[in-house]
């Protein structure tokens, strides 16, 4: 797989480690009433999609930036590549 | 059919002609006392133990493509019952046990081969590690030996003990630990689980549960509406994708693992070694090829495909601990999508829905565990209690913080 970064351009995949849903960036509220029910969702449920996934990447082996990939789980075809600092920002990670 | 060395002799010098097909292709009944969403190794397992031993024999197996076309076809073919935790060596170990008397139960040759397994250690750290897993095997009735390095050099001499990074140390040895025909196991179990009655119905793909009032009564299918009493999902690759329809979340991501076989060579490696710390194992089949692999690739996948980063990661691997093998060349590879649970561990349990339960989650491990997972979840649909090493394989120890994590990796399923 060869991943686009937004800042340095076509890089292999190899460089990067992968971490997991995007949807860990939207961590719960650990004040909320149902804060421990809503931590076992966030920690250990997942949707785990046959199809199109956004998840969390590390350019470890580059300039250590976190990317929010949009990557189709049945054909390992990247259709998007974003700085996660950017995703947070608008608060669009979900 | 029984086999026999006379009817092969027969059948040889008659052309081969008198082989009957050895399970029937019944068409669904509406009504079964229990369904099994899945046939594969642990689908079918479930079948034979519910029929046999159980006596549960209004059943029906479902499966969405071809018996065994899943990870019973896709394994490297690996038996062992090396395991630390309470929760798991006591399962594995009965697994192991019912490997032992497999063919006699089936009436099958699977092609049982107990040709060790030898886990190698680097460091002292590792060395110690080892130390306490085997005593935690010999403890549940395993048996294991560490290996000093002379040992080793005795077992397998051609290993590269003094790579710079990882000179060998020592190893753990379990003697009983070994391999099996995979495709075999499948067709035994179909072929006994089909003559106690229970009914294999292929491509039939469960596109539904029929839920009312937190209670299950049957599924929907491609080849119509079944009812049942209970149904049984067992579809590991798949499981988030089958649950989803019951409008289950799982702790579970599915990742891809790739395995390789070579060309076929003389007589090499006699049993299997794996080198834990560069992420290698490899043993040699009846044919001679090497059969090997390492790490999954560590993102999620479905597509039964990995990546490059992965191959190269093992070839250099296998050029570390066995340079002569540098010139032999690969034959085929190819990958299967792993049920990584959160915390390495599988899952054998009813869900919140009356009726309806799980067994999954078996992570790059499932194939050793197919007699026991049979067997436990067989326990389960006929008892409603779990069988007696199986007891700590809830779908709830996520919430309760009671996870079976052999490897300290956390809810991170890439990690194990």
């Amino acid at each position: 797989m060869i991943i686009h970064h937004p800042l340095l351009g076509p890089r292999d995949a190899s460089e990067f480690v992968h971490l997991g849903d995007a949807t860990l960036l939207s961590r719960p509220d650990w004040q909320a009433d149902d804060a421990i029910a809503q931590f076992h969702e966030y920690l250990y449920q997942r949707e785990n999609p046959a199809g199109e996934y956004r998840e969390l990447w590390y350019h470890e082996q580059g300039d250590r930036s976190w990317l929010i990939i949009t990557r189709n789980t049945l054909t390992h075809e990247i259709s998007s590549v974003e700085l996660a600092r950017d995703v947070a920002r608008k608060g669009s990670a979900s | 059919m029984r086999y026999s060395a006379l009817s092969i002799i027969k059948n040889g010098l008659t052309g081969n002609k008198g082989w009957k097909p050895v399970w029937r292709e019944p068409d669904p009944k509406q009504h079964y006392d229990i369904v099994i969403v899945g046939g594969g190794g642990h689908g079918l397992a479930t079948a034979h133990y519910l029929s046999k031993k159980y006596g549960v024999t209004n059943v029906a197996v479902l499966e969405k493509g071809w018996l065994g076309s899943g990870n019973i076809g896709r394994n490297t073919t690996i038996v062992r019952s090396n395991y630390l935790l309470d929760g798991n060596q006591p399962f594995y170990e009965h697994s192991m046990k019912l490997w032992e008397g497999l063919e006699t139960d089936l009436n099958y040759n699977v092609m049982m081969s107990q040709r060790g397994i030898l886990n190698l250690a680097h460091s002292d750290a590792q060395r110690d590690a080892f130390a306490r897993r085997g005593n935690a095997m010999l403890m549940s009735g395993a048996d294991a030996e560490l290996l000093d390095i002379d040992a080793v050099r005795d077992m397998v001499p051609f290993l590269n003990f003094d790579n710079a990074r990882f000179p060998i140390k020592g190893g753990l040895l379990q003697r009983r630990a070994g391999t099996a025909r995979h495709d075999a196991v499948a067709w035994g179990y179909a072929r006994s689980a089909d003559s106690h009655g229970v009914d294999i119905i292929q491509n039939c793909e469960v596109t539904g549960f029929t839920i009312h009032d937190g209670k299950c009564t049957g599924v929907q299918t491609t080849r119509g509406t079944i009812s049942a009493n209970k149904v049984g999902v067992c579809v590991a690759g798949s499981s988030s994708m089958v649950m989803a329809k019951a409008g289950m979340r799982l702790p579970i991501e599915s990742h891809v693992l790739q395995a390789f076989v070579s060309e076929g060579l003389k007589p090499t490696i006699p049993g299997v070694v794996t080198f834990g710390a560069g992420h290698l194992y490899i043993s040699q089949s009846d044919k001679g090829g090497l059969v090997f692999g390492g790490d999954i690739d560590g993102y999620n996948s479905y597509a039964q495909r990995g990546n490059l980063p992965v191959i190269e990661h093992v070839a250099e691997d296998m050029m570390a601990l066995m340079p002569f093998l540098g010139r032999a060349r690969l034959l085929r590879m190819w990958g299967g999508v792993m049920d990584m649970s959160m915390d390495g561990s599988p899952i054998i349990d009813k869900t919140h829905i009356d009726g309806l339960y799980f067994n999954g989650g078996w992570c790059y491990g499932g194939f050793k565990a197919t007699p026991a997972s049979g067997d436990a979840y067989a326990h389960l649909l006929a008892t409603d209690r779990p069988h007696e090493t199986a007891t700590q394989y809830h779908l709830d120890r996520f919430a309760r913080g009671a996870m079976i994590d052999e490897k300290g990796a956390g809810a991170q399923p890439n990690l194990h």
